[in-house]
């Protein structure tokens, strides 16, 4: 029977609590990316234009369809070649996942949008506002708030994926607990360890926006509509 | 950016890709069973009376739901063998991780998919005779499988997906045969630009079978 | 000399692929005089209507606002610019069936927000000019509310309020009554009514005959994308020469004629 010793992890919490920022560092990067550039891929995949439209269309559908894994190790093993940049694990992961999550955030904004009814645009248009004004004025106020569960899913979702990163050696939680368990030699502590983390970290945060999105379906019954 | 593109070298190893995709075939179908059955028996405990059933059903749940795919797969595959005394093979951490996770996700699916069926269904049943047993099969299973459809082809494009993170244990699939040809050949572009794109054309169907299928029950709902 | 057309339009035609919805109207409309347009869903006259202020862009024929042609000329075809458009909506004001108040703003913010968005007036004027067009449609104590949480008829109001504020030459009323409960109608006409009185030129789409043959100075009937017969209220909706607008208002059983 297995001899359970956590003194090695919990002399070492701080290498994992560095990795643990490295994590929160990357998401809230990626979030800061992806949510401008999913709204502007919104909005082209929206356009009139069928070349804009086409064009955003494939970069959306490119991005959620194709393994994340494969997408990171394009952009740090492949684009350095194409263009002339100095890649760290930091740069590629970072770029990875705005994009990624870009596509993802692109969909909701875009169903959001598209849920408002047909008649708000119409009262825009009727007072004299342009497409710019109407969207920025009256339906992106509207829409967010009905995006939020769909955006703190998707964060959720992407704080999960990031563990990823540790594969190109970017020092996330994951890398940081790679590291350890060999250091040690006590994989099994180690790693229930950082499931364990994992595990509170993301079902606080689901649950709490259970919550934020009850909130939401409430206070909703007094503004909209 | 005048970079010379050179596919040659891809396709000459065309044969080790091959060999990676049969691989991805193989992990995918094995927890696309596993996970959507599994799930439809922890959706079920999730719906039973007695505590104890529903209870460690609500746990496993949550558990596989917030927790990374990824570090379930290193788990099983470097400390699970320290617990129990048996060998973990590359391909079975990843098809435990993957298919828990997809059990976790899809019993969620099951569970929605009749629970969003309005409660006068029910009564409707009842008020002419039928038992549970009548009105599930009869009355609520045709139409909540008809809302559960396009989640569950999504879940299987997401299972898809991960069975890429069985690469980081080094099991033979696409990405960790393209791995091998990149380093071989010093040509990662090309060779993960084809691994991307085979991705892509080889899910892009499904995607917008969800999508068609989500249209056709949207409309006769 | 009859006075200036506020708004005038030639030959419009309005097609949606290969339904013609509108074969070529002609319309002018005096300033200071109420228009009433009649006919059966689908004859076309919402789509007049939304032509008008470009809600719907005319497939063929001209618009005038004021005496100036709307849109430029180009190879024989209208080219229509977004800012003339908007420029152009602020002085033809529109109110919808479904109301259409921004759900996220007071009564008060709806009615502020063209005159600061567009208009770029201050918050000031725009906010005591807003409580002016409130109280203008006898809703000034409602200001600080939410829409959801006014009936169909105040809605309604505030609609009105809101298309007002713009200080707009014209209105188009496009069937404003149809989507309330019957209790809360006669607000809304009144509202109209009174506006009339106060001489603003207006179009009205609706089914209220007997409101249409109090507050009309001319009704038009429309069938089938084409004005069949126009003229005052007491002509058309006493003794309608035409076989079709007599169906139409026999239909309207409830409509009885005043002695």
């Amino acid at each position: 029977m297995h001899q359970w010793d956590f003194s090695p992890v919990f002399s070492n919490l701080d290498f994992l609590l560095l990795g643990l920022y490295h994590t929160f560092l990357v998401t809230a990067l990626a979030l800061s990316f992806g949510i401008p550039i999913g709204l502007a891929l919104a909005l082209c995949r929206l356009s009139r234009f069928r070349l804009v439209s086409g064009v955003a269309t494939f970069i959306i559908e490119f991005f959620r369809t194709t393994p994340p894994l494969v997408q990171l190790f394009w952009f740090f093993f492949a684009l350095p070649i194409l263009i002339d940049v100095r890649m760290t694990p930091f740069v590629a992961s970072v770029a990875t996942f705005s994009i990624q999550s870009s596509a993802f955030f692109a969909e909701i904004f875009r169903g959001g949008i598209n849920s408002i009814e047909r008649g708000q645009w119409e009262a825009a248009k009727a007072i004299g506002m342009s497409y710019r004004q109407s969207l920025r004025r009256i339906i992106l106020p509207q829409a967010v708030k009905r995006m939020i569960p769909a955006f703190l899913e998707r964060s959720i979702e992407l704080l999960k994926t990031t563990t990823l990163i540790s594969t190109v050696s970017y020092a996330d939680l994951m890398f940081q607990a790679n590291e350890l368990a060999q250091k040690t030699f006590r994989p099994l502590e180690v790693y229930t360890v950082v499931a364990l983390m994992y595990f509170f970290l993301i079902f606080g945060f689901s649950y709490a926006s259970i919550h934020v999105e009850r909130f939401l379906a409430k206070s909703g019954e007094s503004t909209m509509r | 950016m005048n970079y010379q593109w050179d596919f040659q070298t891809v396709w000459e190893n065309f044969d080790v890709l091959w060999i990676g995709l049969i691989g991805t075939l193989k992990i995918f179908s094995v927890t696309v069973v596993l996970g959507l059955f599994g799930g439809l028996i922890v959706g079920m405990g999730r719906y039973a009376r007695p505590i104890w059933i529903r209870g460690p059903a609500s746990i496993f749940v949550e558990f596989f739901r917030n927790t990374p795919v990824l570090v379930q797969i290193i788990w099983f595959y470097f400390a699970l063998p320290i617990l129990v005394p048996i060998n973990v093979s590359p391909f079975l951490a990843a098809v435990l991780g993957i298919s828990l996770n997809t059990a976790a996700f899809s019993a969620e699916i099951y569970r929605g998919g009749i629970q969003s069926i309005e409660p006068g269904q029910w009564e409707a049943a009842k008020a002419i005779g039928m038992n549970y047993a009548q009105t599930m099969r009869r009355i609520i299973l045709p139409q909540a499988i008809k809302r559960m459809l396009p989640p569950l082809t999504n879940r299987g494009i997401e299972a898809f997906k991960m069975s890429t993170l069985a690469s980081v244990v080094a099991y033979v699939e696409t990405l960790n045969q393209a791995k091998l040809i990149a380093s071989l050949n010093f040509n990662p572009i090309e060779t993960y630009s084809v691994v991307a794109f085979a991705f892509f054309v080889i899910l892009y169907p499904l995607v917008q079978a969800t999508y068609v299928l989500e249209r056709m029950f949207g409309k006769s709902d | 000399m009859s006075a200036e057309a506020v708004v005038e339009v030639r030959g419009l035609v309005k097609r949606f692929g290969d339904l013609e919805v509108l074969k070529g109207i002609d319309l002018k409309v005096r300033e200071g005089e109420t228009v009433v347009l009649l006919g059966v869903s689908g004859s076309g006259k919402s789509t007049l209507l939304r032509c008008i202020n470009f809600m719907e862009t005319p497939t063929e024929g001209r618009v005038f606002e004021s005496g100036k042609l709307v849109g430029t000329e180009k190879n024989g075809r209208m080219v229509y610019r977004e800012r003339e458009l908007c420029a152009l909506r602020t002085r033809i004001g529109m109110v919808f069936q479904h109301f259409n108040l921004f759900p996220h703003m007071t009564a008060l913010q709806n009615v502020m927000e063209g005159q600061t968005t567009v208009l770029r007036e201050s918050r000031e004027a725009a906010e005591k000019n807003a409580i002016e067009q409130l109280r203008r449609v006898g809703l000034e104590d409602k200001a600080f509310e939410y829409p959801a949480r006014l009936s169909g008829g105040q809605k309604q109001r505030v609609a009105i309020a809101r298309a007002l504020s713009m200080n707009p030459r014209v209105m188009l009323f496009d069937e404003v009554t149809s989507a309330l409960d019957p209790e809360l109608v006669g607000e809304v006409l009144k509202a109209i009514r009174q506006l009339a009185d106060e001489g603003m030129t207006m179009i009205i789409v609706t089914h209220e005959l007997g409101f249409a043959y109090h507050v009309a100075d001319r009704v038009l009937f429309l069938d089938g994308g084409e004005i069949i017969e126009q003229g005052p209220p007491a002509e058309i909706l006493v003794k309608p020469e035409t076989r079709r607008a007599k169906e139409f208002l026999e239909g309207h059983s409830l409509f009885k004629l005043p002695d």
